[in-house]
């Protein structure tokens, strides 16, 4: 009997965690983007599919031969920093922002030739609007005032599982050991 | 026993009862009602557009501006009351903070009314970027480029290019002294040599691409090997060191993101001229 009341009781716990609606998106999340994007497999996504992972995210184009290399190697110098145990909960993000000739097969191309096909990597295009929108979303410039010269922005963003962005490293002299500590430490407290 | 049992069957109760509370506040939220489109009766002028030398950029850097289509003035309260109308997702207490900062439509009285000392005549500010391009796409329109709107803001009242007068930048910058010029009417102002009004005396505009030059060089050329972009600075320069105005106007856009809502920012919007062919 007392058997039996137990396991009533567990049931009608599980129960109720099943009926358990996923918690709201934060308003502020990047998760609130409704737009559509291609990864490097040809799949189409949209941002909140990425929901549940840290994400380390950068803005390259893959044809670039100046600053986004650089970018290109922060990221993996990030990602070499990363615990393993962690790695499966981070996704590596790079967008194109040349969404025209970064197709999903050049996307894959590039993941190939430059060493980063593990399944952290992601590689996202869309169109140009929404990809002027993302660049706008993570506060991407392309160029910054001083009295008389410009610099452009090179900006490595991390953000959380809901998609708030923690952090932003900008430059091209990137604190790897910063941002890793910050993925390491946001991936550990799930 | 039996008190064991009643304990373990109210526990059972009470779980069930939570489980209920929590069914009620995730109950789903009524889906967003009276969606349409909307529209607008603002003047659009067309102009030709042509070669212009930006004011930041290479030294050898001439844009051509193509053809297009500009509202005559920047788009009002009265006007972005319908819109939120129209849209519940843009009202004050909808909007998502990734769209629009917690200082969006401040001074509004509430979701859909302004308080009598704000006039429906006066521009409409306090809109972030998201807002201001979600408002042009419902009237069929888009924000105008960053080199369309200098373009146009490179007329006085006389001449559609006044960047060499001496007058030019000094009467630009008395206008942009004014304190809460925000809440004057539109079009109360006499309008520049192209019939376009308040470029200048009412508020700062938006426009679609203020945070990436990058990307309009890129729309235009169709190429995205502008080394000048990617390298450190010093690269680029300014063309037109004199015109302060056009400074301000370009420390302020470099200041923007595209969420914040700043209370004499605001926006007119544009057109391809193709998009308005008949």
């Amino acid at each position: 009997m007392k058997h039996l009341l137990l396991l009533i009781l567990c049931i009608s716990f599980f129960s109720c965690k099943k009926e358990e609606k996923p918690k709201e998106i934060p308003t502020d999340s990047i998760f609130q983007l409704t737009s559509t994007w291609e990864n490097q497999h040809n799949d189409s996504l949209q941002l909140k599919d990425l929901q549940g992972k840290t994400l380390v995210v950068v803005m390259i184009y893959t044809t670039c031969k100046f600053a986004c290399p650089i970018l290109v190697a922060d990221m993996k110098k990030i990602e070499k920093q990363i615990k393993p145990s962690n790695l499966k909960d981070v996704s590596m993000v790079l967008v194109s922002i040349d969404p025209k000739t970064d197709t999903p097969e050049r996307l894959a191309e590039f993941a190939k030739t430059s060493g980063m096909e593990a399944d952290h990597w992601v590689f996202l295009r869309s169109n140009e609007a929404d990809t002027q929108e993302f660049a706008n979303v993570l506060a991407m410039k392309y160029k910054k005032i001083s009295p008389v010269d410009f610099s452009h922005s090179n900006i490595i963003s991390i953000f959380n599982k809901e998609g708030k962005l923690i952090m932003q490293e900008e430059g091209l002299e990137i604190d790897v050991a910063k941002v890793a500590g910050e993925v390491n430490k946001l991936a550990k407290s799930s | 026993m039996k008190v064991l049992i009643n304990t373990i069957f109210s526990f059972i109760l009470l779980g069930l009862a939570s489980c209920q509370v929590e069914e009620v506040t995730t109950t789903p939220k009524a889906i967003a009602e009276g969606s349409k489109s909307i529209t607008t009766s603002v003047k659009m002028i067309r102009l030709e557009g042509g070669k212009y030398k930006p004011f930041f950029g290479t030294d050898t850097s001439i844009v051509q501006v193509e053809p297009f289509y500009i509202d005559e003035r920047p788009v009002t309260n009265g006007e972005f009351l319908e819109f939120v109308k129209a849209y519940p997702e843009w009202r004050r207490s909808n909007v998502k903070r990734i769209y629009a900062d917690s200082n969006y439509l401040k001074i509004w009285e509430s979701d859909t009314s302004l308080p009598d000392t704000i006039s429906l005549d006066a521009p409409i500010t306090q809109v972030s970027w998201h807002a201001a391009k979600a408002y042009a796409s419902a009237v069929g329109k888009r924000l105008p480029l960053l080199d369309e709107w200098e373009f146009v803001a490179m007329a006085d009242q006389n001449s559609a290019n006044a960047r060499d007068k001496k007058s030019y930048s000094d009467d630009i910058i008395d206008l942009y002294l004014i304190k809460n010029r925000q809440f004057n009417h539109v079009k109360q102002s006499p309008p520049n040599y192209w019939g376009i009004y308040n470029m200048f005396d009412l508020v700062w505009e938006w426009t679609d691409d203020f945070n990436s030059i990058l990307i309009t060089g890129d729309s235009r050329s169709g190429e995205y090997g502008d080394k000048n972009m990617f390298c450190a600075g010093g690269a680029t320069s300014a063309t037109d060191i004199m015109n302060y105005a056009a400074f301000m106007r370009f420390s302020m856009r470099a200041g923007l993101k595209a969420n914040y809502t700043v209370n004499n920012l605001g926006f007119r919007c544009a057109k391809d001229y193709s998009a308005n062919k008949n």
